[in-house]
C-alpha cells in the first residue's frame, strides 16, 4: 500500500489539472477507476503525467499508461519508480 | 464530482465500457497526388496540395513508413489522395502492417482476394445530377455495382444543398445494394454556385438526416447529436473553428492554450515527408468547414465535458460508438 502523502498529493495534481469539482484530495476515492468512472482520456492523463514526472523526477513510459488506472495503483507507481533510482 | 456510474444506467454504462478503453489513435495518409476525377470542390486539388511534395515512388519507403507509423503509436491508418486505388501496393503496405481504412470513389474496385476486410468507404457527393456536375461523371452508378453486399464498404454521402428533400432516395438505393452509409456536408471549396449552405437549409438538413435514421437504422451508420453538431457548428455552446478543431497536424499545432485534439495525430503528404495542416486543406476556411470526421472528432475529445448530464455522455457515448463502427472497432 503506498503512502498516504502520495496518494493525497496525486490526487491533488489530478483535481488540479483536470479541474475536477466538487471534490479535494481527502474526499477523492484512491480506488475510482479514472476511465471508467472519472472520464478520462489519454490526453487528460498525459497533461498529469507531466506534472508527475516534473514533481517526483522519474520518467513514465507510454507502455505504462494502462496500469494507471486509479490514484493508489498512480502512487504504487510512483513508489516503485522512487526506488528504482 | 460527477462519475460515469452515477450518471448512466447498467445499459448504457456497458456501452461506455466498450468503447472507453479503445484509444483510437489515427492519423492520415495521402497515399498519391494523382486522381482519376478531378473534382469541384475537391480540398486537394482546389489548394494545390497535390503540387506540394511529389510521390514517393519506392514501395520499401513505404513499408518502412508504415513500420515507423506504428511504432509511433498509430493503431488507424486512414488513407485518402487523390485516388489510392491507383496505387494498391501503397494501399498494401499499410493494409499489411495497420488496421487501415481506404477512401476512395469507387471507380476501381478492391480487389479482395487481396485485400479481404479492408475497410472501404465511397465518396458519393449528393446525387447522380451533383456528381456530373461536381465530379464530370455520375461515379455513383459504378460505385454500387462495384461493391453491391461487400461486407466492408459504406458510402460517405457527401450531403450537398441541393439534396434538401432528396436525402432518401440515395440512403434507400445505398441499402437496396446491401451497403451502409454515413453521412456528412459538403464544404463547397471551390465556391461553385449554388452549393454554398444558407442556416435555414441545415435547419431543415438535421431534420431530414434525422429521419432517414430513425428509418433505416440498419443501413445509416450515424447519430442525432452528430447531425446537431454538424449542421450547427455548435458543441455545447461553443462554435467549431481553428481553436476547437481536434484533426490538426500535432508538430505544426502552436495554438495557445491547446484544445482537446487527437494525440499525436499527423496528415503525411505522399513524399512521406511533409506534412499537411489538417485533415483537410490549408486553405479552407475554418469557420465554414463541415468536415464530417472533424467535428466528430471534436465530439470525441471532449468527454469529460459531455459529463454535464446523462443526456450529454449518452450522446457521446452515440459519437464515439458511430466513430467506432465507422472504421470497425466495434461491429456495425
Ligand atoms: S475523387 Fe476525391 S481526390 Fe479525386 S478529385 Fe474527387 S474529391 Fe479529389
Ligand atoms: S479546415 Fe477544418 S479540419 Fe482543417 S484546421 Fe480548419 S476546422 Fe480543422
Amino acid at each position: 500500500m503506498p503512502d498516504k502523502k502520495t496518494i493525497l498529493r496525486v490526487a491533488e495534481i489530478l483535481i488540479d489539472e483536470l479541474k475536477l469539482e466538487d471534490i479535494t484530495p481527502e474526499t477523492f476515492n484512491p480506488d475510482l477507476d479514472l476511465v471508467d468512472e472519472l472520464g478520462i482520456d489519454s490526453m487528460d492523463l498525459t497533461t498529469v503525467v507531466l506534472v508527475l514526472q516534473d514533481e517526483y523526477g522519474i520518467t513514465i513510459d507510454e507502455e505504462d499508461y494502462p496500469k494507471l488506472s486509479n490514484v493508489t495503483l498512480i502512487a504504487e507507481y510512483i513508489e516503485e519508480k522512487l526506488k528504482e533510482k | 464530482m460527477n462519475t460515469v456510474s452515477s450518471m448512466l444506467d447498467n445499459e448504457w454504462h456497458e456501452r461506455y465500457r466498450q468503447i472507453s478503453k479503445l484509444n483510437i489513435r489515427s492519423s492520415i495518409y495521402d497515399v498519391t497526388n494523382k486522381c482519376n476525377l478531378r473534382c469541384k470542390g475537391c480540398f486537394f486539388f482546389s489548394s494545390d496540395e497535390h503540387k506540394k511534395s511529389p510521390d514517393e515512388p519506392d514501395i520499401r519507403k513505404w513499408e518502412e513508413f508504415v513500420d515507423r507509423e506504428k511504432a509511433r503509436g498509430v493503431n488507424l491508418a486512414i488513407l485518402i489522395g487523390g485516388e489510392p486505388t491507383l496505387f494498391l501496393d501503397r494501399v498494401e503496405a499499410f493494409y499489411r502492417r495497420l488496421p487501415t481504412y481506404c477512401a476512395t470513389n469507387g471507380i476501381i474496385k478492391v480487389p479482395r482476394e487481396r485485400f479481404p476486410d479492408l475497410m472501404v468507404g465511397i465518396s458519393l457527393w449528393g446525387d447522380e445530377e451533383d456528381e456530373k456536375t461536381l465530379r464530370g461523371r455520375d461515379t455513383f452508378s459504378i460505385s454500387r455495382k462495384n461493391y453491391e453486399g461487400d461486407p466492408y464498404t459504406y458510402y460517405l454521402y457527401t450531403i450537398t444543398p441541393k439534396q434538401i428533400g432528396k436525402i432518401e432516395r440515395i440512403i434507400k438505393k445505398i441499402a437496396d445494394v446491401g451497403l451502409k452509409v454515413h453521412m456528412q456536408l459538403l464544404s463547397n471549396d471551390e465556391g461553385v454556385d449554388g452549393f454554398s449552405w444558407k442556416h435555414e437549409e441545415l435547419l431543415d438538413l438535421r431534420k431530414e438526416m434525422d429521419e432517414v435514421l430513425d428509418k433505416y437504422p440498419d443501413t445509416v451508420i450515424s447519430s442525432k447529436y452528430y447531425h446537431q453538431i454538424i449542421t450547427t457548428g455548435t458543441m455545447l455552446g461553443r462554435p467549431f473553428g481553428w481553436m476547437e478543431c481536434p484533426s490538426v497536424t500535432k508538430p505544426l499545432d502552436n495554438r495557445k492554450p491547446e484544445p482537446k485534439r487527437l494525440i499525436e495525430f499527423i496528415r503525411w503528404a505522399a513524399d512521406l515527408k511533409t506534412m499537411h495542416r489538417c485533415c483537410t486543406s490549408e486553405t479552407r476556411e475554418c469557420s465554414t468547414c463541415k468536415d464530417g470526421a472533424a467535428h466528430m472528432s471534436w465530439v470525441m475529445v471532449n468527454k469529460r465535458a459531455h459529463m454535464r448530464s446523462p443526456k450529454d455522455l449518452q450522446n457521446w457515448i452515440e459519437v464515439y460508438e458511430m466513430f467506432a463502427k465507422l472504421y470497425k472497432f466495434i461491429p456495425w
